[in-house]
């Protein structure tokens, strides 16, 4: 009888081994929190939110078991996959009048896009592990044609936000490759300088007959709605108007749990996915958004930990990107929520509705855990 | 910037760590600072306002244009019924409330699943509808007794009409509740808020097709909503404007003779105006009732269209692609023609066969037709004249010269959905077979495609546009359903204008030639007692399609005789000189052109030129065959 629990103690433990405890732990935390809003704003998704956060976690559990050599050796393959699709979208994509984002398999329709998230920082970390000790400005170049090639064929789609997330993804690894600071300083500078432009002239540039050359009309829209949401008060410039409010009216300590009027009287627009945030917002206050802040904090200074203490460069950059991304994803949610920045369509990371994110994120997590495990054993050895 | 010291690459990636997690700090700061700016400095303007926001924004939806014939006649509308919705933030226990509610308004399983279903399926935070259609009693008792359900509403809503039931569905098609795939396509337009309110959109036909002029632009009206979220007075109203009517060219009297000469059978028919593209009539049989799927259809009634072998929701007119058989005889005739080939006159000795390549083609008729010139080999359709034609012609030439018909290319018409079947070519096999062998094109492959046969395969639509064409003397217009669009508050009308494809470089005595040698087919040829006592002039061609191989549904022995039996096709256009209509008619497993199409088109030509009303459905002609002789001593049909 011993003999049996014993088994069942060990596999347990075997079961858990993989899993770095405090990524593991603050998972639990995030998909608490997401389970609770859910719960208020849309408890018809429950179940298969739920369903949705077991793939996630497997998926997350077979990433992390794998020696990060051998992920890094998908790389390549990934990369060429993923750049393939987006050829293939380009070229027999569906085409919904005016985007063509999906793919059509027969089985079912798949967002190429959505693999780039991260195989475009594998691929990278993958060039520059190859170059490891011998990297210089050619590299970079190489690097940046890399990035650029799926980026391209996202902006064509047209899907600047995703565009945006693999950019910012392939950025992070040229950042902690040690891409120079004279080549990000002035795009920095143009960035800031273009924001203020728009903010500056908003009114005169958002008249209809100034055409924006580089973004599509609706993009337009989306940054004027944010300059002026009266201007568009059934579409985007409502779901402004409203999640600030909501957020807003939560005050210091929230309304309670389902008590969110904005929420229940259904002014909040797309309240379980994008617009998660305004529920929490309403419902939970400023302390409540704060704590979320902490806990994406907390994941994000583990990441950091985690890639500080990787032993291969391969690695390190890898754990630094995959953290980033979790950055990136948060901050341009909550910024658009809260209306500070356009809206996009980037969901709130392990919190929002929806089973292709969730999918993504924990392969992140699954890798920043293989890359754990893979100091752990270098430190044994 | 290289770092040849793996010491200082750390030193470096850590210091790069460093200043991404300052930057990070620095962005949540901002906005930590954001959310205490909003909830804290402007707490009480914030709270004032989601306390006023017992303004609500609700969308009205605008009336969906109705579609009617060229003649006014209406084939889609609107009605307005009461409905019992809920919002689905207002419940968590729907079988609860649904018990309660049974007690005052009827509420079936039906209505349970649909509910369910819907639910499902639904878009944020739209309300669900639980009974629609309710009686005015119904609404009196549920009104009477509101305030025990908290969030259920009675809302007054149109419902789409097909008042023809099952009549020119596959035109007109249907609409069905807003999907996630509806939904990315409006996301992708940015039309998301004017369909803020709507719940339907057009799935097929030309509800699909002209969704953008039928559906309309959404209003709004501000409205003061109490605290259980019900509106209490409105303060503000932007109304909606309707959606446009589409006036078709369609002529409903036409497609209804013409759906009831089917009969049920499998098959297809077009007829097109020739001067202007305009089609009078589509039918794709059998049908389906597009009635069935405006609340969603239910599991039966979709298994019974969608497992049944005979694929009613199939749109045989646009998307069955078959080999025209004979009826490309006529254009193969005007190929030699315009080359320089045959003349009229040149004959051919006919022995029943043509030797070619070491192969035997033969002719239906055992014997042989004696002495063939080009009018006899298109009245009684010889095939030996016209393997010996294509010979000569050669793939190419006859590729190039059909293309100019546009068979084997999308017609352009203005519903989803179009096959662009197969005009055979050695290009075409390049492109179509992968294995390096099968990309040759034999020569005997050009003596099929000479008779209609082999690779070729046209849709109905692409025969009925060709042989308007030919009517038209070589205009070919664009084939199009809607005739003009009506903006419903100013009457303005947009017409669709018909546009001229191609003007075919034919000389005006060979037209005439071909169109006579058609007449001759109706006179004395293989369309002679399908047109008996015709009271007006028509030019005609039988065609018989040879069926391969069975595919789709698994049938019963006693069918799979019936689905073996060849195709029937008829092609026609009426009055000779000055012609009105042009037509293509499919008959799937029909036998002879004559036996089955013949018959119909006949029906449809006698309805559209002189007004008769058939009695009875075009029963088929087993007698007649396309092997048919002038003189009746030599008939010996089989």
């Amino acid at each position: 009888m011993t003999g049996r629990r014993f088994d069942l103690r060990r596999a347990l433990v075997g079961l858990l081994e993989p899993l770095d405890p405090i990524l593991l732990v603050l998972l639990c935390l995030l998909l608490g929190y997401s389970f609770t809003l859910m719960a208020s704003a849309s408890p018809a998704r429950m179940e298969s939110q739920m369903i949705n956060s077991a793939v996630a976690v497997v998926v997350m559990w077979v990433t992390a078991r794998l020696p990060i050599q051998r992920i890094l050796a998908l790389a390549l393959p990934v990369y060429l996959i993923g750049v393939l699709l987006l050829v293939a979208v380009a070229v027999f994509g569906e085409t919904s009048k005016g985007a063509q984002r999906w793919l059509n398999i027969g089985v079912a329709r798949i967002q190429p896009s959505e693999i780039m998230k991260i195989a475009v920082p594998l691929m990278l970390a993958w060039y520059f592990h190859h170059r490891e000790g011998a990297v210089n400005a050619r590299d970079f170049v190489a690097a940046g044609i890399l990035l650029v090639i799926p980026v391209g064929l996202i902006v064509r789609q047209p899907d600047l936000g995703t565009a945006l997330l693999v950019a910012a993804a392939g950025f992070f690894v040229l950042f902690f490759a040690g891409l120079s600071w004279k080549l990000i300083a002035p795009v920095a500078v143009a960035g800031i300088v273009g924001i203020g432009t728009i903010v500056g002239f908003g009114d005169r540039i958002c008249q209809p007959e100034v055409d924006w050359v580089v973004l599509h009309g609706y993009q337009k829209n989306r940054v004027c709605t944010l300059l002026d949401p009266t201007s568009d008060p059934l579409g985007k410039g409502f779901h402004i108007i409203q999640s600030t409010i909501a957020i807003g009216s939560g005050g210091l300590a929230g309304k309670g749990w389902r008590d969110g009027t904005q929420t229940h009287l259904a002014f909040i627009p797309e309240r379980h996915t994008d617009f998660i945030f305004a529920v929490l917002g309403e419902e939970f206050g400023f302390v409540g958004a704060c704590l979320l802040v902490f806990m994406y904090i907390a994941l994000i200074t583990r990441g950091f930990v985690i890639a500080m203490a990787a032993p291969a460069l391969s690695s390190r950059l890898l754990a630094g990107a995959v953290t980033m991304i979790f950055f990136t994803y948060a901050f341009v949610n909550m910024g658009m929520v809260s209306g500070i920045l356009p809206v996009v369509g980037v969901p709130l990371p392990f919190i929002s509705y929806g089973g292709t994110a969730l999918v993504t994120l924990c392969l992140g997590l699954g890798i920043l855990m293989s890359v754990q495990r893979a100091r752990l054993t270098t430190q044994k050895t | 910037m290289s770092f040849d010291d793996p010491e200082q690459e750390l030193q470096h990636f850590r210091s790069r760590l460093l200043v991404a997690g300052g930057f990070m700090l620095v962005c949540f700061a901002l906005l930590v600072a954001r959310f205490g700016w909003l909830q804290i400095n402007r707490f009480d303007y914030y709270h004032t306002r989601a306390e006023d926001n017992r303004i609500a924004l609700v969308p009205i939806s605008p009336n969906r244009g109705l579609i009617v014939d060229r003649d006014g006649e209406v084939l889609a509308r609107n009605y307005a019924a009461y409905t019992l919705e809920i919002a689905p933030t207002h419940f968590r226990q729907a079988d609860a409330l649904f018990d309660q509610l049974a007690s005052v308004v009827e509420i079936t399983p039906r209505d349970r699943r649909r509910f369910s279903k819907i639910l499902d399926e639904s878009r944020n935070f739209d309300s669900v509808p639980i009974r629609i259609r309710l009686t005015d009693e119904e609404v009196a008792r549920f009104v009477a007794r509101r305030f025990e359900f908290e969030g259920v509403e009675v809302k007054a809503r149109l419902f789409r009409d097909y008042p023809n039931g099952s009549l020119a569905s596959h035109v007109i098609g249907y609409i069905g509740r807003i999907n996630e795939r509806d939904l990315e396509r409006i996301d992708a337009r940015d039309e998301t808020a004017n369909y803020r309110g709507t719940e339907h959109i057009g799935k097929v036909g030309l509800e699909q097709s002209y969704e953008d002029e039928l559906h309309g632009v959404t209003g709004f009206e501000e409205v003061e909503v109490d605290a259980g979220g019900r509106a209490v007075r409105q303060l503000r109203r932007t109304p909606p404007t309707s959606g446009n009517n589409l006036v078709l060219t369609l002529d409903r009297g036409l497609q209804r003779v013409a759906e009831n000469a089917f009969n049920g059978r499998r098959g297809a028919l077009v007829a097109i105006e020739p001067a202007t593209g305009g089609v009078l009539a589509l039918v794709s049989s059998p049908t389906f009732n597009p009635n069935l799927f405006v609340d969603g259809i239910s599991t039966q009634d979709w298994n019974a269209l969608n497992t049944s072998p005979d694929h009613p929701l199939l749109n045989r007119a646009l998307a069955s692609a078959n080999p025209p058989g004979s009826t490309f005889k006529p254009f193969m005739a005007l190929a030699a023609l315009t080359t320089g080939k045959r003349t009229p006159e040149q004959a051919i000795s006919d022995p029943g066969y043509f030797d070619f390549g070491g192969h035997r083609f033969r002719d239906d008729k055992v014997g042989g037709h004696g002495v063939v010139d080009m009018y006899k080999s298109i009245a009684f359709s010889c095939n030996t004249y016209y393997y010996r034609l294509a010979a000569d012609l050669g793939i190419e030439q006859i590729a190039g010269f059909m293309d100019g018909f546009g068979l084997g290319s999308r017609t352009g018409v203005d519903l989803e959905g179009e096959s662009s079947g197969v005009l055979p070519s050695p290009e075409w096999k390049r492109t179509r077979f992968r294995r390096v062998e099968q990309q040759k094109w034999f020569a005997g492959e050009t003596i099929s495609v000479g008779i209609g046969q082999g690779y070729n395969a046209y849709t109905p639509i692409q025969l009925a546009s060709a042989v308007a064409t030919l009517a038209a003397d070589g205009v070919r217009f664009r084939p199009h359903l809607v005739r003009y669009v009506e903006d419903v508050r100013t009457g303005a009308r947009r017409v669709i204008e018909p546009e001229p494809l191609t003007r075919l470089p034919l000389a005006r005595e060979h037209v005439d030639f071909i169109k006579r040698a058609m007449e001759g087919v109706n006179l004395e040829g293989t369309g002679r007692r399908a047109f008996k006592g015709a009271g007006y002039r028509v030019a005609g061609k039988t065609g018989t399609a040879q069926v391969f191989s069975l595919r789709g549904a698994t049938y019963r022995e006693k069918q799979i005789r019936e689905r073996l039996r060849d195709h029937s096709l008829y092609v026609a256009f009426a009055p000779v000189d000055k012609p009105a209509i042009a037509l293509a008619v499919l008959v799937e497993n029909g036998g002879f052109g004559s036996q089955a199409a013949a018959p119909i088109a006949r029906q449809v030509l006698d309805y559209y030129l002189l007004g008769i009303e058939p009695d009875e459905p075009a029963l088929p002609d087993e007698e007649a065959s396309d092997e048919f002789e002038p003189t009746p001593a030599a008939g010996a049909a089989q």
